[in-house]
């Protein structure tokens, strides 16, 4: 049966003044519907660009990106991206601002009462009902990148693409949107690529973290499934094993990269392609 | 003392500053200039007699603004004579043929300023139409740019009063009407300021533009805006600032160009007036001029608050700090 969503073998490489750089190389991933897959790495490591790619921002330069069996080859609504920076429109309202997603992928699908309900069940997703008016500089960091968040999910999108969605806020806020990033993951069921530096996060949210190795020509290291019963809490799991077990891997995997761009790429270039598809945990299935 | 009384002293000494910074110290900054010119003008001696100070100066702009009343209270005599004169005509004969005519007064100092300032209006306006639609193309298609680029660089600095005999010639040849709505002469003054305008909009607009923050160019794309939403919604709202920038930098060059048109091609409006009090080199010619002179200056900066407050209106960002 063919994937959800199947990034496959894909490369980049940016031409710069300097020549080109190659960002990544042999990016494959196989996602299931549902999934919440988070995607980990040292800065610089192409995290982003992936996640570029399959949003149809970047167009890869080798292999290509197929969601349900359709080739991804501009962006759109069906991958809504939550901005690491919330990218509000800051002359909008808060109702405003997702009111311009929804007026633009729903035109001619729903009404405008359809519409302006919808804008106000996405805001109470998100628990921003009461300050649909607000404008974006009254509002706190955590509470744009709420909006953010409904604005990607007003779009009933098939896979929600999160750029270090919390990366930007501090410690108390983040714990709280990533409460609500499971509720709602739980409610809608969508699958999720969110990129992240938090490792506490990545195990938390994830049903899979993918690790990548450092760049240049940066791919796939390893893959970690977390297999924790959802839901999940952050306190409860603080004592469990297998939480702490995913953590030390991801850790692991993490330190031994670090600055060890020699290893990483060695690994690539010394293994076949399955070298970058290595699992690790308890996987199930191989990918 | 008691502690209301050093409460008030605290008080107006922590207000002192601000006061002391909006209007002291520009009041200070205006008279010392005065002296200095008060100084500098009586050592000045030209073929039209002492350069004029602040007093001549002074006594002159009331004098323009008497000959402006007196031409008034002329015109007004003149159009009642012609009423009660056709009003007659009529009255001993119905059917018979009356004549209006306009009184035809030499157009004072205050008929000028206006006339020069229909003009500057009318040919920044005409020059921002094109102006910002092509600055945001420019900005949104690199194709575009590339293609425009080299055009904007060759003609921004040339001087528009070199265009002013072509746009004369052009003008004479190409607008010809029995009727027309708009003389010759404001149509080469208006298009000769709009030659000067068009760039620092476009430029400025291009600029800003092209520089709207990444993500929110990107949200678009997600969303899949048609290009007019785009441009309404995010491309505008966003470049506000830069094609404000370029809108105030074009309407100052386009002030100064006009009064040098005027002055050149005869055209009417302040520059003709300053021209023709040069070429009548009466005594007070050069108190008039200098009269011109300040109230151009004053209109140029008059101008730009305008478009400031304008800014303000239009703007998302209320909190900018605008100067």
């Amino acid at each position: 049966m063919n994937p959800f969503l199947d990034i496959s073998q894909i490369g980049k490489v940016f031409e710069t003044e300097s020549g080109s750089f190659e960002a990544l190389r042999n990016v494959d991933l196989k996602i299931d519907e549902g999934d919440f897959i988070s995607l980990i790495g040292h800065s610089g490591c192409g995290k982003s660009t992936v996640l570029n790619i399959v949003a149809g921002l970047y167009q890869a330069s080798s292999g290509g990106v197929i969601l349900q069996g359709k080739e991804i080859d501009e962006p759109g609504p069906d991958r809504a991206v939550v901005f690491q920076n919330h990218a509000l429109m800051p002359w909008l309202s808060v109702y405003d601002n997702v009111a311009l997603a929804v007026k633009s992928v729903f035109k001619g699908h729903k009404t405008k009462a359809e519409m302006a309900q919808w804008v106000e069940h996405n805001l109470e997703l998100v628990n921003m009902s009461h300050a649909l008016n607000k404008m974006p500089h009254e509002i706190s960091g955590g509470m744009k990148q709420r909006v953010g968040i409904a604005r990607a999910l007003s779009m009933q999108p098939k896979v929600l693409l999160m750029d270090e969605p919390f990366g930007a806020l501090d410690a108390l806020t983040r714990a709280q949107l990533q409460d609500s990033t499971m509720e709602i993951h739980k409610e809608l069921g969508n699958t999720v690529i969110m990129i992240t530096h938090d490792v506490d996060e990545a195990v938390l949210l994830s049903d899979r973290i993918v690790m990548m190795t450092n760049g240049p020509a940066a791919t796939i290291g390893q893959i970690v499934d977390v297999n924790l019963p959802r839901p999940r809490h952050r306190l409860e799991l603080a004592e469990d094993v297998r939480y702490n077990h995913c953590r030390r891997l991801v850790l692991d995997f993490l330190y031994a990269n670090q600055g060890g761009h020699d290893q990483a790429n060695a690994e690539v270039v010394g293994g076949d392609e399955d070298a970058a598809g290595v699992t690790v945990g308890d996987r199930s299935e191989a990918a | 003392m008691t502690s209301l009384a050093v409460e008030r002293l605290l008080g107006f000494s922590r207000q002192a500053p601000k006061f002391m910074a909006s209007s002291v110290i520009p009041a200070v900054g205006i008279a010392l200039f005065l002296l200095f010119w008060h100084i500098v003008a009586g050592n000045i001696n030209t073929s039209l007699g002492q350069f004029p100070g602040p007093a001549q100066v002074w006594t002159q702009s009331q004098a323009l603004y008497q000959e402006h009343q007196r031409e008034r209270e002329k015109a007004a005599a003149f159009y009642e004579r012609q009423e009660s004169r056709n009003a007659k005509k009529l009255e001993k004969n119905p059917d018979a043929t009356i004549k209006w005519r306009k009184y035809t007064g030499k157009p004072t100092f205050l008929d000028q300023i206006f006339t020069s300032l229909y003009t500057v209006a009318f040919g920044f306006l005409l020059a921002s139409l094109v102006a910002i639609p092509l600055g945001i193309l420019c900005g949104l298609s690199e194709n575009v740019y590339q293609a425009v680029n080299p055009i904007i660089q060759v003609f921004k600095p040339v001087s528009p009063l070199a265009w002013l005999p072509l746009v004369t010639m052009v003008v004479s040849a190409v607008y010809v009407s029995e009727d027309p709505m708009f003389e010759k002469s404001f149509l080469n003054s208006a298009f000769t300021v709009t030659l000067c305008c068009l760039w620092p909009t476009v430029i400025n607009t291009t600029v800003g533009v092209a520089g709207i923050d990444r993500d929110l160019v990107n949200v678009g794309r997600v969303i899949k805006l048609n290009a007019a939403t785009n441009v309404v919604r995010i491309v505008l709202p966003a470049s506000v600032p830069m094609i404000f920038t370029g809108l105030r930098l074009s309407l100052a060059t386009g002030w100064m160009v006009l009064i040098a048109a005027e002055m050149l091609a005869q055209n009417p409006g302040l520059g003709k007036f300053i021209w023709d009090e040069f070429q009548n080199g009466s005594s007070n010619s050069l108190s008039r001029i200098m009269v011109a002179v300040l109230t151009i200056g004053l209109i140029g900066f008059l101008l730009d608050r305008a478009m400031l407050m304008l800014q303000r209106r239009v703007s998302w960002d209320k909190q900018a700090v605008l100067r």
